[in-house]
């Protein structure tokens, strides 16, 4: 909302600086977005009071040598005259016809004032200097709003109304201040200068003075010959139309003019302006309507018939439906209610007699409305928000005093009021004990009342802890204690309330274990070396399809209903599609990437209207093993062995039990380097996930270069839920023995069962269990290669015999060689 | 020559022979020469026996003094070598300090997470605890039951993302704020005290720019009883403020509107790049937006499952990526979820 100072100095005094002033109604819950200063003190430009003054043109000839400039002869201090050289289009109507009969006011600056260059582009400062042009000094000017900084207009130069006083600086008669307002929902009521200057008056201490109109009625009343019907009557619980005959459409007078622009409306003609001048000074948006284009004099509201259409102002037809209400006459719909005025009893230049509504409106049919036309207009806003209704008497007398005033208006005797739900009359119980419980601050029923009644609540005690608040008929956001407890608390200031430290029962204290688990998860990943990612849930199913051309068809998708871009059309249902193309940015970057991220992904439900959201972690790990510099060389790069390495360091400092590795096919991952991590819970498998070098294929699609690029996605609260506590195993103080075996076996033996095998037949002797070679060559024959264990045996309570170690190195041998079809190599 | 003379002259010999030596070799060398077992001074003593007895206790004692110096001598003269040796050693061994070090491959944690740890923990020693809800929501539990009817002009402050749902089905959308937890866990709680901070992701309808993205993660506060006031929503977010940007720190609380708070209030701190005298940052405001927040609407209250005649609360939310940019003066939003490591390895 951008109030002008001038306009709001109409109804209030402002008594405070404007930067004071900003601050208070920020502190008040209006927070000043901006001020703009045209010519006053403070703003970029100010107008020199000596310098630049208003004046007045008494003649205006040809110049000598150039025939697209002129010399006016200005009067710019009562019996002071000079000549200005000028090329303004807009005097050239006088040249040449001697004096000038009629008042012609304009600004005159003096040499040395300070200016804006109306020739170029942009605000660029000048000084005004004397010298001759084509032979005739000019050493003033006739100043254009643009030069003047109010405005970017630069056609002619700003002419001013008769009655300007001559001579007087002009920072005293058009200098003023603009406040631009961030008005929250509701704060409704300072949507309107009068509304913005009550709320002033009580936060400054001073008197709201409201405009008091005065208008003069004559000829026949309005419910002589117009008749108002209101058919949907829980929709308008008001409206009012008065008659103005005889009106004469002009341009509106300049003071309105720039009022209604500083304050963001364009002028257009008196009527327009009339009727928004009303709208931005009450808060009540209205109507004008061409009374003769109403059939039968007769205003009906009511809602569509299915399938009838209007043409609105801005030339567009909508079809209507049977929840949209309209002002109609008994022929056809004449404007959409509280939105948007028709052309066909659109006000023109022919128009002689005007019909004005104001009316308030169901909110929420006018924001329905509004929605579905895309019309949010300054009157749609502040019907959205709530009128008040009991401010449509004063407002039809303003309009049609002003009609009257600069329209040349004959103002028809009566308004018609139709009325269908009664003033609102809202009393509040508000007890010193309520104000205290909320705000925790104890306070009077008489300092209570202090601070309520420049907001103009009634308060009334009732005995020494009660009161009785009325509500003010505009405080349509005050219903409950609470929203009084806030205006107590406003009122004595925010930041006077005292700060404490809560002092009730602290709640029974919980641990969020998976949360905690999670956290950890990070930083076991990020201790590895990996960095952390977060990319977005919202992803398209191109992207999907990189990792899986399958993808692309998948109707598993949540969809957005409104996406802002195909990018970002569909929830993720895996992490790892957005994560690669995140790693793909890396690598073509640095060569590199090393990346992991936990985060959620959404799974359709067929039984619920919302999806699951199962924790994922995934990882992508490509390049250079270590980072090489000129003293660490490393030519190694990543391939299965470390995104395996990342996933057994998880599951070793989650302490997960029961997980082993099967090597598995998957779209997305080159067959033959591809794993899935299985957790075995007492008799149930459940695949955890999978890990392994992306298909060479999907690197393409996701536009990384050759290269072994190694993935992870693991299902994070699989992992979460069977993480444990380490248990400690007591060190022993008794000497290993290390024994290296190493076993011959067909090459489909996995390490892990012959690992498994080792285990089983070691015991509890078993300390550690080190796989430190695989060979396969000729020399072992085909089909079979060499694993060769570091086992150290290891007894806690004794040093074991060379017999006892001996004993178990046979026993050991003999398991493994006759669970895996193992030959000992000697 | 007598035993003692030859030994004094063996003496002399030695020291002199030790007084050239610069290497740990050759003081070896000298050792096993003199004080060895075959050494000269071993083989004189043999002669020993061939003196008088009563010469004997003397000369013995003066064999022992000599051994004693040259012992003697023998440490001070290692001692010298051993420096001086050590300091080839150290000389041939020297480095290029100002070489760079050998890198280690560490990772980092995103610096989203690093903030939202910051903040929850802060909230955590004042007894709140972490508590999270779904990212895809109902238009119920995010607006609805917030007080934020459909139709109503609040909505405006939520642009909205709504998931393609059936014909007469619910709305469901992604959630806008953290806010729907706020119900999660007061009818989780109730009629017990809650008292819990809720991160999580969010998501809003709005063109990604410099400031703002379509998906950003916040983090809320609620807190219930029997004996919650303002005072003590001044209180808490006091004490946030100071833990975060020091003690000290200047706040400012303004009266604000949010549909499921009454009275709703803006915390603002102090803009910590100028100071508060205003700069790009805080728009010249010289304050800093750092928090929305308010007492629990009687509504809200209710829909969570209390009777606002007998409990009160405060609920309150902030982002922790404004927080992270202001801290770091990151000037992009757009960085934060783009994975990309030349961002994500400037943060510790």
């Amino acid at each position: 909302m951008r109030i002008p100072l001038s306009w709001l100095r109409d109804y209030v005094d402002v008594t405070l600086p404007i930067d004071e002033l900003a601050e208070r109604l920020t502190r008040s819950g209006l927070e000043v977005d901006s001020i703009e200063r045209y010519g006053i003190e403070g703003s970029e430009l100010p107008w020199d009071r000596d310098l630049i003054v208003v004046c007045n043109i008494r003649e205006v000839t040809q110049h000598p040598n150039a025939d697209r400039l002129v010399l006016a002869e200005v009067e710019y201090a009562p019996g002071v005259f000079h000549t200005v050289v000028t090329g303004a289009p807009n005097i050239q109507q006088w040249k040449g016809l001697g004096p000038i009969s009629t008042p012609v006011r304009a600004i005159y600056a003096k040499e040395g004032a300070v200016l804006y260059d109306g020739h170029v582009e942009g605000r660029v400062k000048v000084k005004l200097k004397g010298k001759p042009v084509r032979g005739v000094m000019s050493d003033a000017m006739l100043c254009s709003e643009k030069e003047l900084g109010m405005s970017d207009e630069h056609e002619g130069i700003l002419l001013l109304p008769d009655d300007a006083p001559i001579g007087v600086p002009l920072v005293d008669y058009l200098g003023d201040a603009v406040i631009d307002i961030d008005v929250l929902p509701n704060m409704a009521r300072t949507l309107s200068i009068v509304g913005m200057a009550r709320e002033i008056a009580a936060l400054t201490g001073q008197t709201v003075r409201l405009p008091k109109p005065t208008v003069k009625t004559s000829g026949a009343a309005i419910d002589s010959n117009t008749k108002l019907t209101i058919e949907a009557t829980t929709l308008c619980p008001r409206f009012t139309a008065t008659l103005v005959r005889n009106v004469t459409i002009k341009p509106s007078p300049f003071w309105m003019q720039r009022r209604l622009t500083m304050a963001g409306q364009r002028p257009i003609n008196n009527i327009v302006d009339i009727s928004n001048y009303v709208m931005l000074e009450l808060g009540t948006p209205n109507h004008t309507f061409d009374a003769d284009q109403v059939a039968q004099n007769h205003i009906v509201v009511r809602t569509a018939k299915p399938g009838e259409t209007l043409k609105t102002l801005d030339g567009r037809t909508h079809t209507l439906a049977s929840d949209h209400l309209l002002v109609c006459d008994p022929t056809q719909a004449l404007s959409v209610a509280g939105v948007m005025g028709g052309e066909s009893s659109e006000v023109s230049p022919a128009t002689t007699n005007v019909l004005v509504e104001a009316a308030v409106w169901e909110p929420t049919i006018i924001r329905r409305m509004s929605g579905a036309f895309k019309l949010r207009s300054e009157a749609s806003k502040r019907f959205e928000r709530g009128v008040d209704a009991e401010m449509l008497d004063l407002a039809q007398l303003r309009l049609t005093e002003l009609l009257q005033t600069h329209a040349d208006g004959t103002v028809a005797p009566g308004m018609l009021d139709v009325r269908i739900v009664a003033p609102r009359a809202v009393t509040i119980t508000l007890t010193t004990h309520e104000v205290r419980r909320i705000l925790g601050l104890d306070f009077t029923v008489d300092q209570i009342a202090a601070l309520l009644a420049p907001l103009a609540f009634t308060c009334t005690a009732v005995d020494a802890h009660t009161l009785h608040v009325g509500v003010p008929s505009y405080r349509m956001d005050v219903s409950h204690t609470a929203d009084l407890c806030e205006e107590v608390a406003r009122m004595y200031g925010y930041d006077n309330l005292p700060s404490t430290i809560m002092a009730d029962e602290l709640p029974t204290q919980r641990t969020n274990l998976a949360l905690e688990r999670e956290h950890y998860v990070r930083d076991v990943l990020a201790a590895a070396g990996l960095n952390e990612a977060i990319t977005y849930s919202l992803t398209s199913r191109t992207s999907a399809a990189k990792l899986n051309p399958a993808e692309l068809e998948s109707d598993d998708y949540l969809h957005l209903a409104n996406p802002l871009s195909p990018e970002r059309e569909y929830m993720r249902r895996d992490i790892l599609p957005t994560l690669l193309e995140s790693a793909a940015v890396n690598i073509r970057e640095r060569g590199m990437t090393r990346l992991f991220e936990v985060g959620h992904v959404y799974h359709r439900r067929a039984d619920a209207i919302l999806p699951a959201e199962p924790l994922r972690v995934a990882i992508v790990v490509a390049g250079k093993r270590h980072a090489t510099a000129w003293n660490a060389a490393s030519a190694d790069s990543i391939d299965f062995y470390d995104i395996k390495g990342i996933v057994e360091l998880l599951c070793e400092r989650l302490q997960l039990s029961g997980v082993s590795v099967a090597a598995t096919e998957l779209p997305h991952l080159q067959p033959g380097r591809s794993a899935t991590l299985i957790l075995t819970v007492g008799k149930e498998s459940h695949v955890v996930g999978s890990f392994g070098e992306l298909h060479p294929d999907a690197r393409a699609r996701f536009d990384i270069p050759a290269m072994r690029v190694a993935v992870a996605e693991l299902n994070l609260e699989l992992i979460l839920a069977h993480a444990s506590v380490p248990r400690y195993t007591s060190i022993s103080r008794y000497p290993a023995a290390s024994q290296d075996l190493a076993f011959i076996a067909p090459i489909a033996v996995s390490a892990q069962a012959i690992e498994a095998s080792i285990r089983k037949y070691a015991g509890n002797a078993l300390s550690s269990i080190e796989l430190f070679d695989v060979y396969a060559g000729a020399n072992l024959g085909d089909g079979v290669r060499s694993l060769a264990f570091r086992i150290t045996l290891r007894s806690t309570e004794r040093t074991l015999s060379d017999e006892e170690v001996t004993k178990l190195r046979a026993k050991i041998i003999r398991g493994v060689e006759h669970d895996n079809g193992a030959k000992i190599r000697s | 020559m007598s035993i003692i003379d030859q030994l004094a002259a063996i003496e002399a010999a030695a020291l002199a022979a030790l007084h050239d030596i610069t290497t740990v070799d050759a003081l070896s060398a000298w050792k096993s020469e003199y004080l060895g077992k075959t050494g000269q001074i071993a083989k004189l003593s043999r002669e020993l026996g061939t003196l008088a007895a009563s010469d004997r206790p003397a000369a013995g004692q003066r064999f022992n003094a000599v051994r004693t110096n040259l012992d003697a001598a023998l440490a001070d003269r290692e001692t010298t070598v051993n420096a001086a040796a050590q300091g080839h050693a150290f000389a041939s061994e020297a480095l290029d300090v100002t070489l760079p070090g050998r890198p280690l491959t560490v990772g980092r944690l995103h610096p989203s997470t690093r903030v939202l740890r910051m903040i929850t923990d802060i909230f955590a020693e004042m007894g709140f605890q972490v508590w999270e809800s779904s990212e895809v929501e109902t238009d119920t539990l995010n607006f609805e039951l917030l007080n934020i009817p459909a139709d109503h002009p609040a909505r405006d402050m939520w642009d909205t993302f709504y998931i393609e749902t059936p014909p007469g089905a619910e709305k469901v959308l992604l959630r806008t704020h953290t806010s729907p937890g706020q119900i999660h866990a007061m009818r989780a709680h109730a009629p017990n005290p809650v008292r819990v901070i809720l991160p999580g992701k969010c998501f809003r309808y709005e063109q990604v720019s410099t400031r703002h993205e379509m998906m950003f993660h916040q983090v809320e506060g609620i807190a219930v009883g029997t004996n919650i006031t303002f005072s003590d929503l001044k209180g808490t977010l006091i004490g946030f403020a100071e833990r975060l940007y020091g003690s000290g720190i200047k706040t400012r609380f303004r009266p604000s509107y949010f549909p499921f708070t009454e009275p709703s209030v803006e915390l603002d701190v102090e803009c910590i790049l100028c100071g508060g005298t205003g700069c790009r940052i805080c728009k010249h405001s010289g304050w800093l937006e750092v928090s929305g927040a308010g007492m629990v609407h009687p509504d809200v209250l209710r829909n969570g499952g209390y009777d606002p005649a007998i409990y009160s609360g405060f609920a309150f939310g902030m982002g922790p990526e404004r927080i992270t940019m202001l801290r770091h003066g990151i000037d992009d939003i757009r960085w934060f979820f783009s994975g990309d490591e030349r961002f994500l390895q400037q943060f510790i």
